[in-house]
């Protein structure tokens, strides 16, 4: 029986949404899928190797193919709605069968990309956003139950409270998303359908990565291992090259392996990284390829954000924060070789 | 410490004790305070009033502080204690505003413990001493004028309306706010709000300045009755119509970077100047309101922007105290006039006695 639930308890059970097949379609990572599926009556062998579900297949390798060139699955014509829920449902199940990490996250940031496109249709078109109301449009159920946001409606205009805005904001390095350039009166921020939808793309891409982490799945299925050997190879692209290993502190040490499975790395964690490896005397060129794993990788971004660790500062280069401060991120892994120490770049010295 | 300012302490903790109340969730919070000749005590818990009125009575101490965050083991060491959220607190120090008065209510204390206003010392030729500021009412008056600006950025935009301000007890004012849509940020989000209440960081589109010239959208400048800082930037740098067509021109002209640069240069003038790293830090202990100020001996007291600060919170007592001081400037302190003082005995009231002593300017006698 294929189950897409918490195996792990990631978040407290939350209160079913009623949601439509069509919307499930256009919303797959929504748990009711699975529960959608379980009423239909069909298991997982039956898409695994019926060949009646020849199609849902080769949708769900199309939709993880899709995720690994950066492209957002989208096709001409809409199929048939169970089509679209089972294939994304399949999907979930390949990966965390191939036990790519490297691909989750890719697979995730599509599928939210693609989710997003919906999410800002549905919510021009509904007129019922507003939190209040209790037929309130299934965006704004997702937006509350997922993600803790609650928004109005205020003409064309979405408005959402200030922390909430403020929770999801600051992952965006871009100026136009701080705070003080947004249009913000009475404790709300205003924002465009797209700004609104836009906001929450990592948060529905972690949402869904945490899907794939806590499916529960059999170590194999007959029928879908050319499909699973096919990820492996996808995923190739994306795993790390040579990582380094040796005297570094368990902080780094946790953080490579962090980008290592393919999950995201905060941007402090980020400049933790990039400020000791730079210290440390490697180049940029040899830096960059660890954040090959890292869901949004990007090489451009990622050299340049190098670029500017390595010369900011007024020139002499970023230094790496001191332990304390690694404390206060959560980024401090501390082991008993870290004794004595309240820098990073002090590890393994004199001894 | 000096024996008439931990007299005078333990008068305060005994005489006023019950007006001192524990803060909200006190249970959760760290307390601390500081111990003369054994330094900071900290990672204390405190269940209620009675608790925290027991410590003072106990201890009498000159600095008494309080975190602002929320934790599930406040007593533990700060890694086991488990943050569950905090106050969202601004800092206004006249000292960041810097205002050209600041050099005549300055002296210095000289490693050798005299006191004067030069470079040089003149008793023993050193040049190390440490700068200390005697009470300004510019000063205090333009760190206020700043709060008054938060408070009502705080309310207008950020829908705050709950937020209190204390006379720090020394140069400047804290603003606590006790909210449950706020406490569960992080720092990242903190220095978002810090940014937003200071202006920081504004681009030109805000205001309806065009981007750049490849961009062709004509500028739009924000209109004075708009909400938040798009309404705040017109009232302050676009209210007359020539003001409108020359920053449009300007913006057309000049192109971004000048637009950019008109924004920076407003940001201290219509923003909140404050302290962006003590909003932003989520673990630090602040001065706890209704103790007394150990660099002043003035009390930590709500402000409002009524009267002289510096009156309401000399409250060690108006008896007075004979102690050695050296004062070459003037200041004025619990609504009268003190100095200069040339280096001597001197008999002033007892809470500028403290005062004296805590900025290192008097001594007990010997
Ligand atoms: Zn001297
Ligand atoms: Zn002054």
């Amino acid at each position: 029986m294929l189950e897409v639930g918490e195996d792990e308890p990631a978040a407290p059970r939350r209160k079913k949404l009623e949601v439509g097949e069509d919307e499930l379609a256009r919303y797959p990572f929504l748990d009711e899928a699975g529960d959608y599926m379980k009423d239909t009556g069909f298991s997982l062998e039956d898409l695994a190797a019926d060949p009646a579900f020849g199609r849902v297949r080769d949708m769900a390798l199309a939709r993880i193919e899709a995720a690994a060139e950066g492209r957002v699955f989208m096709k001409g014509a809409p199929d048939e709605l169970p089509v679209e829920i089972y294939s994304f449902l399949l999907a979930v199940v390949m990966l965390k069968i191939s036990s790519r990490r490297a691909m989750y996250g890719r697979f995730a940031l599509a599928e939210a990309r693609r989710a997003e496109r919906f999410l800002e249709s549905d919510l021009r078109r509904d007129t019922r956003a507003s939190m209040g109301d209790a037929t309130r449009g299934v965006v704004a159920r997702i937006m509350h139950d997922l993600f803790e946001v609650d928004i109005e409606r205020d003409g064309d205009d979405i408005t959402m409270p200030v922390p909430s805005y403020l929770l999801h904001s600051t992952g965006f390095h871009e100026r136009e998303w701080k705070l003080v350039n947004r249009r913000v009166s009475g404790g709300m921020v205003r924002l465009t359908p797209r700004e609104a939808v836009r906001l929450l793309r990592s948060a529905v891409a972690s949402y869904i990565s945490s899907r794939i982490t806590s499916a529960r799945t059999p170590p194999s299925v007959p029928g879908l291992e050319k499909y699973v050997s096919r990820i492996t190879e996808l995923a190739a692209a994306f795993e790390p090259a040579a990582s380094y290993t040796g005297e570094y502190p368990p902080c780094i040490k946790h953080a490579i392996g962090v980008l290592e499975k393919g999950e995201n790395l905060p941007h402090s964690g980020r400049f933790m990284l990039g400020t000791y490896l730079l210290n440390a005397g490697k180049s940029i060129e040899e830096i960059a390829p660890l954040f090959k794993g890292a869901p949004d990788y990007n090489e451009n971004t990622t050299l340049y954000q190098l670029r500017s660790l390595k010369e900011g500062a007024g020139g002499s280069g970023y230094s790496c924060p001191s332990c304390d401060k690694l404390r206060t991120q959560d980024l401090c892994h501390e082991t008993a070789e870290c004794a004595g120490i309240s820098h990073p770049g002090q590890f393994g010295r004199g001894r | 410490m000096s024996a008439i300012l931990g007299s005078l302490l333990k008068r305060y903790y005994f005489e006023r004790l019950a007006d001192i109340r524990a803060p909200a969730r006190a249970p959760e919070r760290e307390f601390g305070y500081f111990r003369p000749g054994s330094g900071m005590v900290r990672h204390i818990s405190v269940r209620d009033d009675a608790g925290l009125r027991l410590l003072l009575s106990q201890n009498a101490p000159p600095d008494v502080y309080c975190s602002n965050a929320y934790y599930a083991f406040p007593e533990l060491p700060m890694r086991e204690k488990e943050w569950r959220g905090a106050d969202l607190i601004f800092d206004v120090d006249a000292k960041d505003l810097a205002l050209p008065c600041r050099a005549e209510h300055a002296v210095r204390v000289c490693e050798c413990s005299r006191v004067h206003a030069r470079a040089e010392c003149p008793h023993c030729g050193s040049q190390k001493s440490q700068a200390r500021s005697l009470p300004c009412k510019k000063c205090i008056k333009a760190a206020w004028d700043e709060v008054e600006k938060l408070l009502k950025i705080l309310e207008e935009d950020l829908g705050i309306t709950g937020a209190i301000a204390y006379f720090s007890g020394n140069e400047g004012f804290h603003v606590h706010v006790e909210d449950p849509g706020t406490y569960k940020l992080g720092s990242k989000e903190r220095l978002e709000i810090a940014d937003y209440v200071s202006f920081r960081g504004a681009i030109p589109e805000l205001v309806g300045l065009p981007r750049n010239a490849e961009k062709k959208k004509p500028a739009k400048p924000a209109e004075p009755d708009n909400p938040g800082w798009p309404g705040r930037y017109a009232r302050h740098a676009l209210a007359s119509k020539a003001a409108r067509s020359r920053a449009k021109k300007e913006a057309e002209s000049g192109g971004y970077q000048l637009a950019q640069a008109r924004l920076a240069e407003a940001a201290p003038v219509i923003g909140a100047r404050i302290d962006p790293g003590v909003t932003t830090d989520v673990h630090r202990i602040f001065r706890l309101a209704g103790t007394v100020n150990g660099k002043s001996g003035l009390s930590k007291i709500p402000w409002e922007g009524e009267g002289d600060p510096y009156e309401a919170a000399a409250l060690l007592g108006g008896d007075p105290r004979e102690v050695v001081a050296e004062c070459p400037v003037r200041f004025a302190l619990g609504g009268s006039r003190f100095g200069p003082f040339e280096h001597g005995r001197v008999r002033v009231p007892a809470y500028a006695a403290a005062y004296m002593i805590c900025k290192g300017l008097a001594s007990d006698p010997a």
